[in-house]
Formats: C-alpha cells, sequence, structure tokens
C-alpha cells in the first residue's frame, strides 16, 4: 500500500457531472423549509431543491421571483445529509456566487425564477460548483452545456401538474438526437447551424448518440405513473416540484414517486405505490395559460 | 468532452462463458458498471428483485445515494437476502454509496440508516464536505501494478477504522484511507467506473472466478 501521488484537482467537468451520474435513477424534490426537506429525505429523496416558494405558488402569487434567503438554505442544508440544490435566476451570476459560498452542492439556474439577464446565462465554467440548467431542446440544451452547465433537465411547465409538456420537451430533446445519429458527416454543419449549437459539441453526440452529461427532466410531473413514463422516455431521474407538497399527503406521495422511478418499467409496483394517496396537486392545464405567463420560454 | 470517451481498451480479461455479475440497480450509476463488466467480457444482471440474487456468481453495488439504496433494498426485501448471500461469500464490490452499504459500521449516516455490512470498517459517510470539496488525484496501489490510479471522489466517503480482518488498499495523502478488501469483498471511496480505469472491476472479477470454481 502507498500514498496519493498527486495534487487534488476540483472543479473539474468529470467532477461537476459526476454528482449528476450519482443521482441517477432518483428523484430530487422542491422544498421551502427544512420540515419539507426533512419528510424528503425520509422518503427517499436523492437531493433536495431548496426554494423560498414552490412553482405553483410562484405562478399563483407572481411578483418577482428570486434566490432563496441564505437562512432558509443554511437551515436546509443542516437539516438533511443528501445533496442540497438550489435556484439562481438565469443571468444572476452574483446569487449563484451566493450559493457556492453557502455550501450548497448545485445550483440550478432556473427558468421558475425571474431571469436577471434576457441576452445572457451564467458563465458556468467561473465556479467550482456544478450547474444543473433548463432545456425544452437539443439546441437549448447544448448552448448551456458550451457554457458549462454539468447537468440537464428537460423543462416542463414547472407549477402546473401538467405533464404535457415535460413529455414534450424530453421527446424533443431525445428525438433530435436520434436524428443528428442518422445523419453523414457532412451533414452535421448545417445541424449544428439549426440547432444553434456548437459544431463539436454536436460532432460529439452525433457519434455517441447521448448528451455528454445527465439528462433529468422536471415541470408538471405529480404522480408515480408521470415519473415512470419520464423514465421509460429516456429521463436519467425526475425532478418534482409543486407536485409534492401541493399535494394531499406529501410523505406517502413522495416515498411513491422514489419506488416508481426505480421499478419505472413493472406496471405491477407502480400500480402498488399508486393506491390511496389522496388528491394530487390541483393542477392547471397548460393550454389554459396564457403566453406571457408560461415559464418554459425563458432562457434561450 | 465526454466521461465515456476517456476510457481506454482494457487488457483481456478471459471470464468464463456462464459467469454472471448483478449489479446493484435501485439507484446510481449502475449503468457505468454494467458497461465495464460487459467490456471485460462478464455476463451482466440489473438486480433489483429478491428472486434475481439466486443466479448471480458477484455482485457491485455502484455509486449513488448509500440512504436511498438502503430504504429500497429493505422495502423491496433485498437487504436480507444479500445480507445472506455476503455471509455465506459472494463476491461483492461496492463505490462510494457501494462501499457504505458493505461497511459494518456507518458514521453520519440518516436516521435509522442500516448498511449490508461485512466488511469490518467504519466509515464516514461524505467526508470532506459539500460537492466543491470533490475532487479528482492518483492514487499508487500496489496490488494493481505500477501505473497510478486516476481517482475521483464525489461526496466521497472515507475509512475510518479498518478492522483486523480487512486490509487497506490505498491511502491518501494524509492518510486517510479510501480502499479496503477483505476476502471476497471489496470497497473504494472513489469511482474507477466512470474513469476509463478497469483494473478494479479486472480485479473483482478475479475474486468472482476464484470463488464460482
Amino acid at each position: 500500500m502507498t500514498k496519493s501521488t498527486s495534487a487534488e484537482q476540483f472543479g473539474s467537468s468529470r467532477v461537476k457531472r459526476g454528482l449528476a451520474e450519482m443521482l441517477k435513477g432518483g428523484v430530487i424534490m422542491d422544498v421551502v423549509t427544512a420540515a419539507q426537506a426533512r419528510i424528503a429525505e425520509d422518503a427517499g429523496a436523492v437531493a433536495v431543491m431548496a426554494l423560498e416558494r414552490v412553482p405553483a405558488d410562484i405562478r399563483s402569487q407572481g411578483g418577482v421571483a428570486r434566490m432563496s434567503d441564505p437562512d432558509l438554505i443554511d437551515s436546509i442544508i443542516a437539516e438533511v445529509n443528501i445533496p442540497v440544490m438550489a435556484k439562481a435566476r438565469i443571468g444572476h451570476f452574483v446569487e449563484a456566487q451566493i450559493l457556492e459560498v453557502l455550501g450548497v452542492d448545485y445550483i440550478d439556474e432556473s427558468e421558475v425564477l425571474s431571469p436577471a439577464d434576457y441576452m445572457n446565462h451564467i458563465d458556468k465554467w467561473n465556479f467550482t460548483i456544478p450547474f444543473v440548467c433548463g432545456a425544452t431542446n437539443l439546441g437549448e440544451a447544448l448552448r448551456r452545456i458550451n457554457e458549462g452547465a454539468a447537468m440537464i433537465r428537460s423543462k416542463g411547465e414547472a407549477g402546473t401538474g401538467d405533464v404535457s409538456e415535460a413529455t414534450k420537451h424530453i421527446r424533443t430533446i431525445n428525438g433530435e438526437i436520434k436524428r443528428l445519429t442518422s445523419l453523414s458527416r457532412d451533414e452535421l454543419y448545417v445541424a449544428a447551424k439549426e440547432l444553434q449549437a456548437p459544431y463539436e459539441l454536436v460532432v460529439e453526440i452525433a457519434s455517441t448518440g447521448k448528451l455528454p452529461v445527465v439528462l433529468f427532466t422536471a415541470g408538471g410531473v405529480a404522480t408515480p405513473a408521470d415519473a415512470a413514463m419520464m423514465m421509460q422516455l429516456g429521463a436519467d431521474g425526475v425532478f418534482v416540484g409543486s407536485g409534492i407538497f401541493k399535494s394531499g399527503n406529501p410523505e406517502q406521495r413522495a416515498a411513491a414517486i422514489v419506488k416508481a422511478v426505480t421499478f419505472y418499467d413493472d406496471a405491477k409496483v407502480i400500480a402498488d405505490v399508486s393506491r390511496g394517496l389522496g388528491e394530487a396537486m390541483v393542477g392547471i392545464n397548460v393550454s389554459d395559460i396564457p403566453a406571457p405567463h408560461l415559464l418554459s420560454t425563458r432562457g434561450w | 468532452m465526454t466521461i465515456l470517451s476517456m476510457r481506454t481498451r482494457p487488457a483481456e480479461t478471459a471470464v468464463p462463458a456462464g459467469l454472471r455479475v448483478g449489479v446493484l440497480a435501485l439507484q446510481g450509476d449502475f449503468r457505468e458498471h454494467a458497461h465495464v463488466l460487459r467490456e471485460l467480457g462478464a455476463h451482466v444482471d440489473a438486480i433489483r428483485r429478491p428472486e434475481e440474487l439466486d443466479r448471480i456468481d458477484g455482485l457491485v453495488i455502484p455509486g449513488g445515494e448509500s440512504s436511498v439504496m438502503d430504504k429500497l433494498a429493505r422495502t423491496f426485501g433485498l437487504a436480507a437476502p444479500l445480507k445472506a448471500a455476503i455471509r455465506g461469500g459472494l463476491p461483492v464490490y461496492g463505490t462510494c454509496a457501494g462501499l457504505i452499504m458493505l461497511a459494518d459500521t456507518i458514521i453520519d449516516g440518516m436516521n435509522g440508516q442500516q448498511s449490508l455490512g461485512g466488511l469490518d470498517i467504519v466509515v464516514r459517510r461524505n467526508a470532506f464536505g459539500s460537492q466543491t470539496a470533490s475532487f479528482e488525484t492518483d492514487l499508487d496501489i500496489a496490488v494493481l501494478g505500477q501505473q497510478p490510479v486516476h481517482a475521483v471522489f464525489i461526496r466521497a466517503p472515507v475509512v475510518e477504522t479498518i478492522g483486523a480482518r480487512a486490509t487497506a488498499l490505498a491511502t491518501l495523502k494524509d492518510g486517510r484511507c479510501v480502499a479496503v478488501e477483505q476476502g471476497n469483498l471489496l470497497g473504494t471511496s472513489f469511482h474507477p467506473e466512470i474513469t476509463g480505469e478497469y483494473r478494479f472491476h479486472q480485479y473483482f472479477l478475479q475474486k468472482v472466478m476464484s470463488a464460482a470454481r
């Protein structure tokens, strides 16, 4: 037995992307208090997302939605042992600097909060802490990865309990990846132009058939069946926002969604865990939301 | 840019046909382990149900969230047969969360967190702190040969105390132990499955082949 020979390297892509790899097959739950974080961890969440208001409340209350109070984030970090994520506004690199100093494990540069910059996203290469970003299509995902995102989540339409947008986005991203793999090399230049994505990343995806980072799905997941459907559509894991703590029985629903993600291809298990969960969150149909109030169109 | 593209082709390992290695697939990076084992010639089964344990000659417990694996293993009736299989000599390799699952004692676990046990060690969960303290480094590991092992530590555990029956295989510069073996059991704080490092899995397959003979 001998000792370590070289210096440690912190904040490399491999270390940042690696944490997302370890979250795969898991459920990341939105929480707004330490007590909710405790319920989430006890139910088997693989990480919690600390925020001040769940998307359903942001949607109903309106106003500018910002990063959470550091005291709230501290209290959630103190409460749980699993990784803690927190949201910064799109382009708000100072909120991200604060979250890094607070010692959260992952930053979500999120369209659920009000954007701070309508031109630029955060330059995520400048940070040791990893970032997850939302995407509605492959081009958007690759632009975020090019800016340093170490994990992607399909956006869906947060705070609705309507899973249709999540379905559309995960199908779109995976469909566009499949299309790239069918193109010949000389067609990838135009593909990169059409996707508005870096050519090198387009070439890489055409050859590997997958994103170079983990792809979760989010936005409107409210039931074990919703979560399992996202997994069957090719998601590596699931974010559940308002769907748990806006439902009648958060403890039981959270545990049920965790089980449904592990046994996503076993309808018998999903049927069993879906029994007697009480009321699901009251949903809003995405088609009833006027365009200016859609969150998934934020980010570019 | 991809992690997978860093893989190097492994040396040939003569894995006999019919040898089956399970990868615990409740949560975590089980696909990466399955990929490495298949590249080395093993037949790989994803394990989520108790009855699936009967068919395998060895098991890998992947990286992930140990508390989630523990809950799911107990809820779905895997924990008890897994403990029995480990006591019965089943070769098992655990990385990160898998190392925690194999430790006899856990420090800084969740309320009520249980391990499967088997390794005579005390392991400290998430010993380095938050993700910004995660790192990669090179380790010299004598049993794997001259070339250093490139090791990625992600919110990693360390082996705090090594009991008489377990042996340390690697330590950090500060002396903390990050790889152990004990008979048919092998555990690392780090993740060879995401760096293209095949030697740990080869070393483990040797244990599986010896035990199956």
